[in-house]
């Protein structure tokens, strides 16, 4: 056996990055509440948004507990005082605090495209939805047997609702695709859109580092995500468009796009007004 | 993919709902889908968000035959006055217990 004590409790980095990628598209998709193309559309929408908001809660719950048993002396300058909680580290961490990776924030429309509500894009949504649910469906996977009980937990939980959530997004990829012209033309533009943002799961940061041993470890996900979204995309009738070597997003280490600080922006004001605010 | 037109009006669906094992599906309410996938999975979405439900039916609307509210009279008042049809003169043994 081992004689060195093995770390069982994930790091509150990871537990962040986790939490962010959750908050962060939870709070995107909720943007189609009211505004989705049919009614059941909206509400399937809001329903996973408060499942993804849901899995960053209890993620932010055990980082805030675990940075509390810490007993940090030193803080950022913007944390209300007290102990911390899952409302500090959703509304009073700045962008570069936040780790989530870059595809999380994108707006609902295609890029270079206003972000207006009149400019969404359903395919946009679903697309992402698809790529990083068929993500998520393997590392809750792996977390779901995690040396961190409390994660395993999450993982456990957030495991039944990200098969859903892949579900629904991969029946409308393949119902958009394999649609009319328009619908395919779409849908194919958010596929050629999306896919390069999704280079930031492959290439190992400190994120990836940290998540060792209680994590899941993403990089060696890639031939089983390429498998289900070649599948996807041959069912929908769509291409891959072939990769190219480029700029490789690095949301999770920090450095986002610019629409993250909307997002947060429009997120975290009330917050911010009015520290401790209840009704 | 097809060059047909995108199906603007979807059809109506009926949604029924089992509340929990042994009871029986129950209609809730009704909803507008493509085919019966995507309305098994919108009914999930619009009627089982609160726990109500372990199951669901959907069946296309245009498939339940239902009668005519007119007839309503001639369908179901000559029922309201034969109260001997309801098991109310039976003596039931207390061991039976609530019927």
């Amino acid at each position: 056996m081992d004689a060195r004590v093995k770390p069982t409790a994930a790091s509150v980095d990871y537990l962040l990055h986790l939490a962010d990628n959750a908050l962060v598209l939870g709070q995107r998709n909720a943007e189609w509440c009211g505004h989705a193309p049919v009614l059941e559309e909206d509400l399937a929408m809001a329903n996973q948004a408060l499942d993804l908001i849901g899995q960053a809660r209890l993620l932010y719950q055990v980082a805030a507990e675990r940075l509390n048993a810490e007993g940090r002396t030193t803080r950022p300058s913007a944390w209300p005082a007290g102990p911390v909680t899952e409302d500090t580290l959703a509304y009073f961490r700045s962008d570069r605090e936040f780790r989530n990776y870059t595809l999380q924030e994108l707006p609902h429309s295609p890029g270079l495209v206003p972000a207006g509500v009149g400019d969404r894009d359903w395919g946009i949504s679903i697309v992402r939805n698809f790529l990083y649910g068929a993500l998520m469906e393997m590392v809750w996977e792996q977390l779901a047997d995690s040396s961190d009980a409390q994660l395993a937990a999450i993982a456990a939980k957030s495991l039944k609702e990200v098969r859903y959530h892949v579900r629904h997004a991969r029946d409308w990829l393949v119902r958009l695709g394999d649609g009319t012209d328009e619908s395919h033309q779409r849908v194919q533009a958010a596929v050629d859109y999306l896919l390069p943002f999704t280079e930031e799961f492959w290439v190992a940061s400190d994120v990836d580092t940290l998540a060792q041993p209680t994590g899941a470890d993403v990089p060696a996900l890639r031939s089983a995500w390429d498998a289900r979204v070649d599948d996807a995309l041959a069912e929908a009738t769509l291409t891959r468009p072939t990769a190219v070597a480029g700029y490789v997003p690095q949301g999770k280490q920090g450095v986002h796009s610019e629409h993250l600080s909307y997002l947060l922006g429009e997120m975290q004001s009330l917050a911010r007004a009015h520290p401790g605010a209840v009704w | 993919m097809s060059n047909a037109p995108a199906l603007k009006d979807w059809p109506l669906w009926e949604v029924f709902v089992r509340s929990k094992q042994g009871l029986e599906h129950k209609h809730c309410g009704s909803l507008h889908a493509s085919d019966s996938e995507h309305a098994l999975q919108m009914a999930r979405d619009v009627y089982t968000r609160r726990q109500e439900g372990v199951s669901i039916w959907v069946v296309p609307s245009h498939l339940i035959a239902a009668s005519d509210p007119e007839d309503k009279e001639l369908m179901f008042d000559p029922a309201s006055d034969k109260i001997y049809r309801h098991p109310t003169f039976y003596e039931i043994p207390d061991e039976v217990g609530h019927m």
